[in-house]
C-alpha cells in the first residue's frame, strides 16, 4: 500500500513539473509582458512599434494556441529551493530529469543538448549534468520551490565576466555593464533583461548574475543602494537607444538586476548576463502532502484543483 | 521607409530596389540553415558539388525551428530566426555561389555579407526574434527536409510561406548596413552623453 500511494505522488508530481515546463514555454510571466506593453506605448519610431506588436501578438497567440513563445526553447535549468524536512526531497532529482524528458515530447521543446564531444543530439534535452539543477537548501522547511528556466542560446552568446582592478571601483563595473550591452547590439533579442552579479570571482558573480534573471520585471534589490545602482543602470543602458531588436527606441532593457557577495582584497568581478524579451520561467511550491501551487502562473492552480 | 510584398523566385530586380529600413512580406519558398548547415554547404560548394536544394532566387532563413511528424508528413509547430552573426564567415561564399537573393536572419551580419549583397545583388534582412508562435501561422507547408543527420535545429527544412514578416531590411544591396549605423549612433551616444553624465571616461 504505502509503495503504491508513493508511486502515486510520483506520477502526479511528474504531470505537475510538465506542466510547469509548458506554462514557462507558453505563457510568458505578467511582469514581463506587461513591460512589453509599457515599451510599445512609449516608442514612437514605426519600425520599432511594428516591432514590438508583432512581439505582444506572439505572446498572445502562444497562449491561444498553447505553442512556445519562441522556437529556441532554450537550455532547460531548474533552481530548487528545498527545506530539509520536504518528504521527496531524494526523488526531486529524477523527477526533474524525467520531467524534462516529457516535456520535450510533449510540448514539444526544441532538443537542444548537443554533446560537446561526439557532436550528438540525443534528442532529449538531456546530457551529461543536463537538465542543469542549482540546488538551495532550507533548514526547516517542508517544502520545496521549484522553478524552471528556458534559457535560450541567442542572448547567451553575450555573457561576459571579467576580473576589474580593484580601483575600478562601482564605475568600472557600470562601465563593464554598458560596455557589454552596447557590443550585445541586436543579437540578445532586445528589449533584455540584464543581470549582474558582482564578488569575490568570476563563478561567484556569474552565479549571482544568472540567479538574477530569476527576479521579476519592476522588483529592486532589498539593498537601497543596490536598487540606486540598477536604476543608474537601467537608464545608462536605455540611453544607448537599441530599442527592440535594434530598430532604435528609448526601451532596450526591460529591466536590470544588481546582487553582490563580497570581494576579496585582490579582485572585484563582474558578470553580466542578459535574457531576451522572452524571459520564459515558472515557479511551482510543492507541499510535503503533495499538493501543487504554481506561483508563477496562479490559473493553472484551477485546472490541478 | 516603403513596405513590399515579394514573391520568389525573387528577381534581382525585386531586391536591388529594396533600402535600409523598408518592410517586406516575403512569399513562397524559404530554405533554413544554421551554422553546421552553412560548413556543410560550404564544403560541398568549394569541392564544386550542388546543394539539395538550388537557392538560387530563393530566400536562406537562419532557423531552426520545432518540427514534429504527423503520420508521413512534417508540421512546424513554431519558428523563428537565430542569431545570424555566427554565419557570417560562410554567407559571401553562400551568396555567390548559390545566387540567393534574400537572407533573413535577426542579430545582424558583418561587412563580408554587406560586400556579397552588393556585388551579387542580395538582402539581409530581420524578422523579429522570438516571435515565434506568430510566424509558425505563416508557414504554410514543409516542402522537404534534408540533412536530418544534423538535428532537427540545424537540418535543412524547405518552407512554403505566406506574407513571412515584418522582414525589415537591415543590409541593402547599395552597400547600407542599418545596424552598423545604429552601432555607430550608440557609440556617440555613450561617449558624448551618458559617460559624460555618470563621470566615467
Amino acid at each position: 500500500m504505502v509503495c503504491s500511494l508513493s508511486s502515486n505522488i510520483e506520477d502526479k508530481l511528474l504531470e505537475s513539473t510538465v506542466k510547469l515546463i509548458e506554462a514557462a514555454a507558453i505563457w510568458l510571466p505578467r511582469d514581463v509582458e506587461e513591460a512589453l506593453r509599457r515599451a510599445y506605448e512609449i516608442e514612437d519610431n514605426p519600425a520599432t512599434r511594428s516591432f514590438l506588436k508583432a512581439m505582444i501578438d506572439n505572446v498572445e497567440i502562444a497562449r491561444s494556441k498553447k505553442l512556445p513563445i519562441c522556437q529556441d526553447t532554450g537550455i532547460v535549468m531548474f533552481y530548487v529551493r528545498v527545506g530539509d524536512k520536504f518528504p521527496y526531497i531524494g526523488f526531486l532529482p529524477s523527477l526533474l530529469k524525467r520531467a524534462t524528458v516529457e516535456a520535450t515530447r510533449r510540448i514539444p521543446l526544441r532538443p537542444n543538448t548537443i554533446d560537446v564531444i561526439t557532436g550528438k543530439n540525443p534528442g532529449d534535452n538531456t546530457g551529461r549534468y543536463m537538465p542543469w539543477v542549482e540546488w538551495e537548501f532550507v533548514e526547516g522547511l517542508d517544502h520545496a520551490e521549484v522553478t524552471v528556466l528556458l534559457k535560450g542560446g541567442g542572448s547567451e552568446v553575450v555573457a561576459r565576466a571579467r576580473n576589474l582592478i580593484p580601483a575600478e571601483g562601482i564605475k568600472g563595473v557600470i562601465k563593464y555593464v554598458v560596455e557589454a550591452v552596447y557590443e550585445a547590439g541586436p543579437q540578445p533579442c532586445p528589449p533584455v533583461i540584464v543581470s549582474v552579479g558582482i564578488g569575490a570571482n568570476v563563478a561567484i558573480a556569474m552565479k549571482l548574475a544568472a540567479k538574477g534573471l530569476l527576479r521579476p520585471v519592476g522588483v529592486r534589490h532589498e539593498d537601497p543602494e543596490v536598487a540606486k545602482l540598477e536604476e543608474m543602470l537601467l537608464e545608462a543602458i536605455n540611453g544607448i537607444g537599441y530599442g527592440a531588436h535594434g530598430m532604435g527606441g528609448k526601451v532596450t532593457a526591460l529591466d536590470v538586476h544588481v546582487d553582490y557577495a563580497p570581494r576579496h582584497p585582490a579582485t572585484l568581478s563582474v558578470a553580466v548576463v542578459m535574457n531576451c524579451w522572452a524571459a520564459r520561467k515558472a515557479t511551482m511550491r510543492i507541499y510535503s502532502d503533495g499538493r501543487v501551487e504554481y506561483v508563477t502562473h496562479p490559473h493553472l492552480n484551477m485546472e490541478v484543483a | 521607409m516603403a513596405e513590399y510584398k515579394l514573391v520568389t523566385p525573387l528577381s534581382e530586380g525585386d531586391v536591388r530596389g529594396l533600402n535600409v529600413g523598408d518592410i517586406v512580406y516575403l512569399s513562397g519558398v524559404v530554405v533554413t540553415m544554421r551554422d553546421t548547415g552553412h560548413r556543410r554547404a560550404v564544403e560541398l560548394l568549394s569541392r564544386g558539388e550542388k546543394l539539395p536544394v538550388d537557392l538560387k532566387d530563393l530566400a536562406l532563413y537562419h532557423a531552426g525551428p520545432v518540427v514534429r511528424k504527423v503520420g508521413d508528413r512534417w508540421e512546424v509547430v513554431v519558428i523563428g530566426p537565430t542569431t545570424s552573426t555566427r554565419m557570417e564567415v560562410y554567407e559571401y561564399d553562400i551568396i555567390e555561389k548559390t545566387g540567393v537573393r534574400m537572407v533573413i536572419g535577426k542579430g545582424g551580419m558583418g561587412p563580408r555579407t554587406a560586400e556579397a549583397c552588393r556585388r551579387f545583388g542580395a538582402v539581409y534582412t530581420v524578422y523579429p526574434g522570438g516571435a515565434a508562435a506568430l510566424q509558425a501561422g505563416q508557414v504554410k507547408r514543409v516542402v522537404d527536409v534534408h540533412w536530418l543527420d544534423l538535428g532537427m535545429p540545424d537540418a535543412m527544412w524547405v518552407l512554403e510561406v505566406e506574407n513571412l514578416g515584418p522582414l525589415t531590411v537591415v543590409i541593402d544591396s547599395k552597400g547600407r548596413n542599418l545596424y552598423e549605423e545604429v552601432y555607430r549612433e550608440a557609440r556617440r551616444r555613450i561617449d558624448e552623453e551618458i559617460y559624460p553624465r555618470l563621470g566615467i571616461r
